[in-house]
């Protein structure tokens, strides 16, 4: 007699658990095992529910890790269109326009923030976005533009630069670098940390800087001058945080040993206001040809069925309520001129002077021709 | 904690000790329906997504793209990799082996104070992130470490002595640390059941200690050192976040290398063919393991550990102990001790700032989370991985103990099956969901649910694992002797089997529990950050620049090592009904 039950009591155990994932609360969480038994709305997906777009009462933003904002600033975008913002999560970049183009026919959701000018080109050419000429693109100077038909709205934009130890180097009586020519000088030995351009974004940029000022071709090209870091004892970590805070002498409680990084040029404004400190214990390397230009754009995906609560979150996160909130969230300068960067930014995050050019479709042509030639230098002879 | 103790603890024993009552009363063909929950689960979560991205991967446009995956054969590069990936792992192994059993031996054989808390303690490098492993290690043995500052001193050289970053010491080291605890768990568990009469009669009979040892122990133990190696080999052959950040970027295994691939070349054939040779090498291990396991394995008496343990007497046995408690604090204790350490060195002094920031919400950003709301979090995922677990590997374990006496059985088949998830890559695991469960009903890509569904891929093996050496070891007269002195199955399974059961099964648990706590295959799923677990918290804090990010980071970490300790405490004294501790 018993036996029935427990035979079928297991596989209803099993799909009572798979189907009551709890309700999706913005704040106040219960954790999800109190709030089992409610199996959640079913979700909307595109191909069995088409919403209309004048009903959706929510959007999905697609983001790469690094996405941070205000819960208040959000919360107004909801109280103005009665339309919530769900945030989805996708890995880095790179991961993110990975799993993008994967789920191109079935969308994880309607707009994406985070792709990059590194990887514009095959975000483009994976056909995955629909242009949308935003009202606030007339705020945004051209030169971000780069996608001329507008699937990718720029939306921020940040340098890559060296980031050292302001006290390190006046402890030890050396000038602090001034040019990446100045890491590859005797003086400079064993001091920086950079990050794997194939592992990371800002290892990445630098890697750029160095084509760009170097070329591919020619007596002494890029590989060139990363042999010559090489045998400046140059330590490659995989990844930021690792670098930063794993090797960086200022990042965390001292155990780093290399007083120069290949960071942010607004580290220093970050390690103010996370400090409380009345100056930055780093400096970023401004000068000419030692920085490169990273820009972040905002899409539409061209299978979301929320076209029009779609373009709506675009409009706000392109408005000045939205961009004012970018700096001390995410760390980079508004594209809008109309949004104030804020007294932190104006003090202590300067933007380099002329940050290294290299157009998206070029990176896109040689990305992976490039990585794998680093690698091989830097790795594997 | 108490009430979602009794909440889920309760009816999960309760389900849990019926469904064994229950099985072995059941015929043939329900015992295959019940062997079908294993099967579908997989089914769904594994070998569709994977069998889906495959497909994707190597027949882009329905035909097989053979000139893509040239790479693979024109570059040496990919074979240095397979063979580093091999053999690292062994050696890793090894290194775990050889810390784990003596370590394994003090606890399975003695009674002495704090024992508890010592098991809890060398159980936690399991849960640690890796990026704050790395911390702890820089911390104790970087060059501007506490190791090494304190050679320096005492030594006065200029250097530090001590340069590990970035070589194969370290991630030989790394792995050690994370899969000791495996080895001491899984062996120790099975090592305190096993009958000190055996040993004793041999020694009546004349037998000195290492032939003891040699002819009784080590051949009663081999089914369980076996299932601890294997598992600790597995994690170490899938190794990524070790070699990528402690080992540096000079070192690939097979699994950074199919990242590397798909995620930073979009070559996405060339990662599929490498996941296909990976998963390969896998069940090759995995028959090497089920032949050498059928072969070894014995029926066994078990005992009480109360029979089995007694405290430490001689002075040789105590000096024996303080020798392991060295070693254990040495390897797996003192990166833990450091980041402890660290998270109350604030630039003031020693003090609770870091703590006391985790708190508040500075920027009033919409991720923020305390550290309260992130423990809840992650012990919800953890309790739902469990039972997951539970329900997938015990009906899994009673369908592999079964004895065959054919040559070819659907059970042999499976037993590698089952372990495969451990031996698969998470990158390819993570893009299947994504093409593969994309419509209702199965639209999960972006639920909360896919989180302890990921996790129990690969939390079942280990209660799999932990429970299948003793339950093919049960010697089948005690329960016929048992039925025989007229005991119904009810009574024999209360008093024979779960007790023998049970501790196994707490250690699988234990393990289970680690894995969800430590959230190993976080980075593979879209994640939805209303969320956040501990070691999500832990990551968004190391993701901006700052002393004070770093310091919360930290202190995090030390919350997350306290919550799982608390966790294991519980577990182990989990107790249901008049079942005795055995």
């Amino acid at each position: 007699m018993k036996r029935i039950p427990i035979l079928i009591l297991i596989p209803i155990l099993i799909l009572t658990l798979a189907a009551c994932a709890p309700e999706l609360p913005k704040a106040g969480m219960p954790t999800p095992i109190e709030g089992g038994g409610q199996p959640i709305p079913p979700k909307e997906t595109p191909a069995e529910a088409p919403t209309k777009a004048h009903e959706a009462t929510e959007v999905t933003l697609v983001t790469h890790d690094s996405f941070d904002a205000s819960e208040e600033v959000l919360q107004r975008f909801t109280e103005e269109t009665g339309i919530k913002i769900d945030i989805l999560k996708a890995g880095d970049a790179g991961e993110m326009l990975n799993t993008l183009l994967l789920s191109k026919d079935a969308p994880l959701g309607d707009v994406v923030f985070g792709i990059d000018n590194t990887f514009l080109s095959r975000a483009l050419a994976g056909d995955l976005f629909v242009p949308y000429q935003a009202p606030a693109l007339a705020d945004i100077p051209d030169k971000f533009k780069l996608d001329p038909e507008n699937h990718l709205l720029p939306m921020d934009y940040g340098y890559v630069t060296l980031n050292y130890d302001i006290k390190w180097f006046e402890e030890h009586d050396v000038a602090p670098p001034k040019d990446i020519e100045d890491l590859i000088k005797p003086e400079y030995k064993g001091l920086t940390v950079v990050e794997n351009p194939a592992s990371s974004s800002p290892g990445l940029a630098f890697m750029l800087i160095t084509v760009w000022r170097y070329g591919d071709k020619g007596e002494y090209t890029f590989l060139d001058y990363w042999r010559d870091l090489k045998k400046n004892d140059v330590l490659v970590t995989d990844g930021w945080s690792d670098a930063y805070f794993g090797q960086f002498t200022a990042g965390s409680g001292g155990e780093g040993d290399r007083p120069i990084v290949v960071s942010y040029a607004t580290s220093p404004a970050a390690e103010v206001f996370f400090n409380n400190l009345p100056e930055p214990p780093t400096a970023s390397v401004n000068t000419p040809g030692n920085s490169f230009e990273q820009v972040e754009f905002v899409g539409i995906l061209a299978k979301s069925k929320k076209q029009e609560a779609a373009r709506k979150l675009v409009d706000f996160l392109l408005s000045p309520t939205f961009q004012e909130d970018i700096p001390t969230h995410m760390w980079v300068y508004p594209a809008n001129s109309k949004a104030d960067v804020g007294d932190l930014f104006r003090k202590w995050a300067e933007v380099p002077q002329e940050p290294a050019q290299l157009a998206p479709d070029e990176i896109a042509a040689h990305r992976e021709q490039w990585i794998e030639a680093w690698t091989d230098v830097m790795l594997r002879e | 904690m108490r009430e979602i103790f009794i909440r889920i603890g309760e009816p999960l024993l309760v389900a849990l000790t019926l469904s064994i009552y229950e099985f072995m009363s059941l015929t043939r063909t329900q015992r295959w329906l019940l062997a079908a929950i294993p099967l579908i689960f997989l089914g769904l979560f594994f070998v569709y997504p994977i069998l889906s991205i495959f497909k994707i991967s190597l027949f882009p446009e329905g035909r097989f793209d053979a000139a893509s995956l040239r790479a693979l054969w024109e570059k040496p590069y990919y074979l240095r990799v397979i063979w580093f990936t091999i053999w690292q792992a062994a050696l890793s192994t090894l290194g775990a082996l050889a810390l784990g059993l003596p370590a394994a031996y003090l606890f399975a054989k003695f009674r002495f104070p704090g024992k508890k808390l010592l098991r809890a303690l060398v159980t936690l490098p399991f849960v640690m992130p890796t990026v704050v492993v790395a911390v702890a290690f820089i911390a104790l043995i970087g060059p501007r470490g506490l190791v090494n500052q304190g050679l320096m001193a005492l030594f006065g050289l200029e250097k530090p002595p001590i340069q590990l970053l970035h070589t194969l010491g370290i991630i030989l080291l790394a792995h050690v640390f994370y899969n000791t605890s495996v080895v001491i768990r899984m062996v120790g568990g099975f090592w305190a059941n096993l009958d000190p009469r055996l040993e004793a009669a041999a020694a009546v009979l004349g037998a000195g200690p290492w032939q003891r040892a040699r002819h009784i122990t080590l051949p009663l133990l081999f089914p369980a050192i076996l299932a601890a190696g294997l598992l600790a080999y597995l994690f170490n052959f899938t190794s990524f976040g070790v070699i990528l950040i402690l080992g540096g970027p000079k070192y690939a295994t097979i699994e950074v290398e199919i990242y590397r691939t798909a995620v930073r070349l979009f070559n996405l054939p060339v990662a599929a063919a490498l996941s296909i040779l990976q998963m390969g090498f896998t069940l090759a291990m995995m028959a090497v393991y089920t032949r050498l396991q059928r072969r070894m394995t014995a029926p066994i008496e078990f005992q009480s550990v109360r029979r089995t343990q007694r405290p430490l007497k001689t002075t040789g046995e105590k000096l024996l102990a303080v020798g392991i408690f060295t070693t254990l604090a040495v390897f797996l204790l003192s990166p833990l001790l450091a980041l402890v350490i660290q998270s109350f060195q604030t630039d003031e002094g020693l003090g609770l700032a870091f703590y006391r920031a985790l708190f508040v919400n500075r920027t009033g950003s919409i991720f923020f989370v305390t550290p309260i709301e992130a423990a809840r979090n992650s012990l919800a995922f953890a309790l739902v991985t469990i039972l997951f677990s539970i329900i997938i590997a015990l009906p899994a374990a009673y369908l592999l103990s079964e004895p065959d006496r054919r040559r070819f059985s659907l059970s042999r088949l499976l037993d590698p099956l089952f372990m495969l998830p451990l031996g698969t890559s998470a990158v390819t695991l993570g893009f299947g969901y994504i093409v593969a469960l994309n419509r209702p009903p199965l639209n999960l890509r972006a639920s909360l649910i896919i989180v302890p569904i990921a996790h129990t891929l690969i939390a079942f093996p280990f209660v799999l694992r932990s429970i299948l050496p003793v339950l093919r070891g049960m010697n089948p007269h005690l329960r016929e002797a048992a039925q025989v002195l007229g005991a119904n199955t009810v009574r024999v399974l209360r008093h024979i089997d779960l007790p023998i059961l049970r501790r196994s099964l707490l250690v699988g648990v234990v393990f289970a529990f680690t894995i969800s706590m430590g959230e190993f295959s976080a980075s593979l799923l879209v994640t939805r950050p209303q969320f956040p677990t501990l070691p999500v918290a832990i990551y968004r804090l190391l993701g901006q620049p700052g002393r004070f990010n770093f310091g919360q980071a930290v202190a995090m970490s030390v919350i997350l090592m306290a919550v799982t300790a608390v966790g294991y405490v519980i577990i182990e004294n989990l107790r249901y009904g008049d079942i005795e501790e055995f």
